[in-house]
């Protein structure tokens, strides 16, 4: 039984990592239909910059994650000004070509300054204390996860189901030629969605650090992992990013429980039945 | 057309080692590494060792001057390497190789130093094997079984009954597993379990939770430096291993580049290995100096060690043959010198350095850094894992 409980806890907090990292991904994707490889890039530029503050300025960690947020979106603004804007129109492989591009030059920036190492995050003592619940003891950092990613999840169905923004927002995803000739304001439907995309990553980079650590190479290494989680899940679907990355987080930590030598063959099976049963996804529909 | 390359290759690398040995004033040494992308630091602490024994020695020896050609070959990649050695044969004319932080890369120059008999001191690469496929092949740095073995006595001498081994799943992973299971074994202990993580594994806390209730009072460990150490290292703090008093012994887990980055939550970490760069002897506090002083910020480690020490080793061996490879290598067989590691002594069978493994626990300097300070040491061990 507990290993049960045990896998379920440590399942949903990679899970929860995930679904923060991916979710602006798998929204942007669908939306814009852009293949964006550079989306981890935001979340290392998050985690760096707060490692910075955090260990050179001796910022405390909440003011630094807030500025660190603030400026990856900033970032994103201008990059969505000024490069992404060419690069909707640019056929998957040109989109691939210059967002991976894109990855290339955030990875060499960080590692110009910061070298290739670990980038150590300066988090709050009480982050690393072990909470005791009953059966096992738990991580501070993973409860934290945990629940953020619950306001996260709130957060964004609000956005979506219950404001202006998100009817334009879905008016868009489901077709946008039509949204724009309705009226909607469609350049800056995209700009928001991307900006509230990388705002996410940060967050996720910066919060999951003390499981997926911060360095230079982090945009490439989790890469695959956060493309998996957003075809699983379905493009441009909040529900279906959550659901593939708490079931992709609870199916890799069960099969490192009960097996393992097999666990990484098990997890990649799986999603390779799952993707030949659903080519779109859990919650994606047909294009 | 390939075939007829190589000998064209071969004939004119042979021309210019005819060519260089009649002028003898400048040997180069080529050396091969990674100095980009993710693995760049080998190719870093590399060079900046290399600048080091330069500054303190000179570049001249026994009439030579030594000039060191690098080239990239940007990670485990043995294409690469082999043109990258050919081209430093052919083109540059080297005498020597060096260099070789991954096991691929070296064995991929095997059949080029037969062919042109140039010597290779490996400073990185740690699969015993390696230096069956050529006897021009030199080791500096150490072998899996080489820490492993001392590792395992120790932890059997020093109040480990049951074990179990979690090691990160590819060969130098499956190589310490091998020789510290069979170790301790031998020496009375029990492996419980022997467990391999998938190289892709970010969450490790699952490993830990069953190493938890597997009633073990020790988990040996070896994983690649890097974010696969960070994480482990927290999962085992953080699932209360420790707390536990489910002791931790592992290898290269705390490397000097990293150890500041894995924080408070390292400290009291036992590794057994064969450099720290706290190490307490003269010659060490002079390398560590003139590093920070030609490289500040910069950190020794096992790679700085190994490119030190390989570099004293072609010194010697120009010394007593010039650019005569395979002089150079009989007279390197059998050499002994003090390193700052410690004394080394390059083994004639083997052809890999023997050395002291020290047994090192992670703590907190004068100045808050974290450092691998020595607390016992297994002298003299060689290569164990090399069967001929």
């Amino acid at each position: 039984m507990s290993l049960i409980l045990s896998i379920v806890v440590d399942g949903v907090a990679y899970g929860m990592i995930l679904f923060m990292i991916s979710v602006g991904l798998s929204i942007t994707m669908g939306l814009m239909r852009i293949i964006n490889l550079a989306h981890g890039g935001f979340a290392l530029l998050g985690g760096a910059a707060v490692h910075l503050l955090t260990t050179h300025l001796d910022v405390a960690f909440i003011p630094a994650l807030l500025a660190a947020v603030l400026a990856v979106v900033l970032l994103s603004v201008l990059l969505e000004r000024l490069l992404y804007r060419h690069i909707y129109g640019f056929n998957e492989l040109g989109q691939v070509l210059a967002t991976i591009g894109i990855v290339f030059i955030m990875i060499a920036t960080v590692n110009l300054f910061l070298g290739s190492t670990i980038l150590p995050l300066g988090v709050p003592a009480s982050f690393t204390t072990s909470i005791d619940l009953g059966f096992r003891t738990l991580p501070f950092h993973r409860l934290v996860v945990i629940i953020s990613g619950l306001f996260v999840l709130a957060g964004l169905w609000l956005l979506m189901e219950k404001t202006k923004f998100g009817i334009y927002l879905r008016a868009a995803v489901d077709n946008r030629v039509a949204a724009a000739s309705l009226g909607i304001n469609t350049p800056v439907v995209y700009l928001v969605t991307f900006a509230i995309g990388a705002g996410l990553a940060a967050v996720g980079g910066i919060l999951g650090a003390e499981l997926l650590p911060i360095e230079a190479y982090y945009p490439l290494r989790y890469m695959v992992l956060f493309l998996i989680v957003v075809s699983v899940g379905g493009l441009g679907s909040v529900s279906g990013s959550f659901v593939a990355s708490i079931g992709l987080g609870i199916l890799d930590t069960a099969g490192r429980y009960l097996l393992p030598g097999l666990g990484t063959i098990f997890f990649f099976v799986a999603i390779a039945v799952l993707l030949a049963l659903r080519p779109n996804g859990l919650m994606g529909r047909a294009q | 057309m390939k075939l007829s390359k190589l000998t064209l290759c071969l004939m004119a690398s042979a021309f210019s080692i005819t060519g260089a040995a009649a002028r003898a004033d400048t040997i180069k040494v080529g050396v091969i590494a990674t100095f980009s992308g993710p693995n760049a630091i080998w190719g870093k602490q590399f060079r900046e060792a290399i600048d080091v024994y330069v500054a303190q020695h000179g570049d001249e020896v026994a009439g030579h001057k030594v000039e060191f050609v690098y080239k990239d070959v940007g990670g485990p990649n043995a294409d690469a390497s082999k043109a990258a050695a050919q081209e430093l044969l052919v083109r540059e004319g080297v005498k020597y190789l060096a260099g070789f932080d991954f096991t691929p890369n070296a064995v991929a120059v095997a059949p080029l130093t037969k062919q042109a008999k140039v010597p290779a001191v490996i400073f990185n690469a740690a699969t015993s094997s390696i230096n069956k496929q050529s006897e021009f092949f030199l080791r500096t740095s150490f072998t899996l079984t080489q820490i492993a073995q001392p590792a395992a006595e120790w932890a059997a001498k020093n109040g480990s009954k049951k074990v179990v081994s979690a090691v990160s799943d590819y060969n130098p992973g499956i190589d310490a597993e091998t020789a510290f299971s069979a170790s301790f074994e031998r020496n009375g202990g029990t492996v419980l379990e022997k467990i391999r993580m998938p190289l892709q594994t970010n969450d490790f806390a699952p490993f830990l939770q069953r190493i938890k209730s597997s009633g073990a009072d020790t988990v040996f460990t070896f994983l690649p430096v890097g974010p696969a150490t960070f994480a482990f290292t927290k999962a085992y703090n953080e699932n209360g291993l420790r707390a536990a008093g489910i002791s931790f012994l592992g290898g290269g887990e705390t490397d000097e580049t990293t150890l500041n980055a894995l924080g408070d939550q390292a400290i009291g970490l036992v590794t057994a290995y064969h450099y720290s760069d706290v190490h307490d002897s003269p010659l060490n506090h002079s390398f560590v100096k003139k590093l920070q002083e030609l490289h500040p910020g910069s950190r020794a480690n096992m790679a700085s060690i190994g490119a030190y020490d390989g570099v004293e080793l072609i010194y010697r061996m120009i010394k007593a043959a010039g650019s005569d490879g395979a002089k150079a290598i009989e007279a390197a067989k059998g050499m002994e010198w003090e390193s700052p590691r410690g004394p080394v002594k390059m083994d004639p069978v083997t052809r890999t350095v023997v050395q002291n493994v020290y047994l090192r626990r992670v703590e907190k300097d004068a100045d808050g850094k974290l450092v691998n300070r020595e607390f016992a040491t297994v002298p003299n061990v060689p290569d164990l894992g090399f069967n001929p």
